[in-house]
């Protein structure tokens, strides 16, 4: 048993012999040791898994890595520039302290930056609503809120 | 999850024969139920067949008389085409209401009808448009698609390749959703059609249906009032720890109420 998968992950082409059963965030994890990606719930719920499809954040826990075959995957860790300078989203997560323990922030920031391109100038209630599926069990969100506002404005203003 | 052999589709054709040949196999759509079933061995496929491969079973085409939309077509896609929006934008507005951004970014529309989760929200633009479910094999109205507890006229191995909805007059959806899931505890789907006004109840039962005493007060007079004055029967109603059968029923005429006051 087993199949190959191919991917690109963060700028680099790649292919991995997969079991047919592995979840996407497990190739992530545990064979590409990305780890910055979580698990969380790992029922869908929590959003720590999230990463980019082809520019669409999706939780990837939620589907095989060969659903992700010939797709173009974004994690955190390919978030800021090569240099080690951070992306406005996660300039602002410092910048506001949208974070306390840190464990949600790697999915709040992926669905944030997704987020942001579709929604300029969101809102607080927009946000709220973006984040639906992201859930943090330290901040009560008002910081991450306030991060996602400014991070929004900050991508905005730099294109 | 237990093991499987994976097999990508490139027709639906091909995908519909791989399952055909083999009795445990299951289509994957956009896998947002299915996959979270499997990790809990809640199903068991021997096969799965990913149709996410198969361009023709994805897109949205609009006319003056209805919108067809491809059973591959992402909740995201047809909550943000501007082609749904114009034509039937109770449509669109359901889209985005289903799960949250990332779920509504992988899951399709004939995934959804196809599960026909009891508290979905798909079920109910169908059966309250009144649309035409198309397969592989033929056609079938939503009257005669949905017949119980995760339960639909599906053959075995047979394929939802589109879905055509026709424009009402007007339509709306209002669902109570559970706060966490964003699942519909009751949702109520209200259709001013040319066929007549359709309302499609979906969380509330152990399928969607369609509630004869709420079209019947809405045919006579399509207000609010009309709405608010219908007892809904709580018999064979959901009971569950977020809402009692007569609390259900409670919530179905004020979801009804709330969706004609938005349109009317």
């Amino acid at each position: 048993m087993g199949v190959k998968v191919s991917m690109t992950v963060n700028g680099k082409k790649l292919s991995s012999d997969v079991e047919e059963r592995t979840l996407l965030v497990t190739l992530i994890r545990e064979h590409l040791r990305l780890t910055g990606t979580h698990v969380g719930c790992d029922t869908a719920q929590c959003g720590a898994c999230t990463v980019h499809m082809n520019g669409n954040a999706v939780k990837s826990c939620s589907m095989l890595a060969m659903q992700a075959e010939g797709a173009d995957i974004l994690t955190i860790e390919g978030v800021a520039a090569p240099d080690g300078t951070l992306h406005p989203m996660q300039a602002a997560f410092k910048e506001n302290h949208g974070l306390q323990c840190g464990f949600c922030t790697p999915g709040m920031v992926m669905n944030a930056i997704d987020f942001a391109k579709r929604h300029p100038v969101a809102g607080e209630q927009e946000v709220r609503e973006g984040l639906e599926g992201n859930l943090c069990r330290c901040t009560g969100y008002h910081n991450i809120v306030k991060s996602i506002v400014a991070g929004s404005k900050a991508m905005a203003a730099g294109k | 999850m237990h093991a499987f052999k994976y097999h990508r589709a490139s027709s639906a054709n091909e995908a519909a024969s791989i399952v055909a040949r083999n009795g445990e196999a299951r289509f994957l759509a956009g896998g947002q139920s299915l996959v979270q079933m499997m990790k809990l061995r809640f199903v068991s496929p021997s096969d799965l067949v990913d149709l996410g491969s198969i361009k023709d079973l994805a897109g949205i085409k609009a006319d003056g008389s209805g919108v067809t939309i491809g059973a591959m077509t992402r909740h995201a896609e047809v909550a943000g085409s501007a082609e749904v929006r114009k034509a039937i934008p109770a449509l669109a507005a359901l889209a985005g209401t289903i799960g949250d951004r990332q779920v509504r970014n992988m899951g399709t529309l004939g995934g959804a009808i196809a599960h026909a989760d009891p508290a979905a929200d798909y079920p109910a633009a169908v059966l309250g448009l009144g649309a035409t479910i198309h397969t592989n094999k033929r056609k079938i109205a939503a009257d005669d698609f949905f017949k119980g507890m995760m339960e639909t006229a599906l053959q075995p191995g047979e394929l939802i390749t589109s879905v055509s909805f026709p424009v009402p007059k007007r339509a709306a959806y209002m669902k109570f959703k559970n706060q966490a899931s964003r699942f519909a505890i009751v949702g109520v789907f209200v259709a001013d059609t040319a066929g007549g006004v359709r309302v499609a109840v979906t969380g509330a039962g152990p399928c969607v249906f369609r509630s004869k005493e709420l079209e019947a007060a809405l045919s006579k007079s399509f207000t609010a009032q009309a709405a608010a004055g219908v007892k809904v029967s709580d018999k064979g109603l959901n009971k569950d720890l977020h809402a009692s059968p007569e609390y259900r029923a409670h919530l179905i005429t004020v979801m009804a109420k709330r969706a004609v006051q938005s349109i009317a």
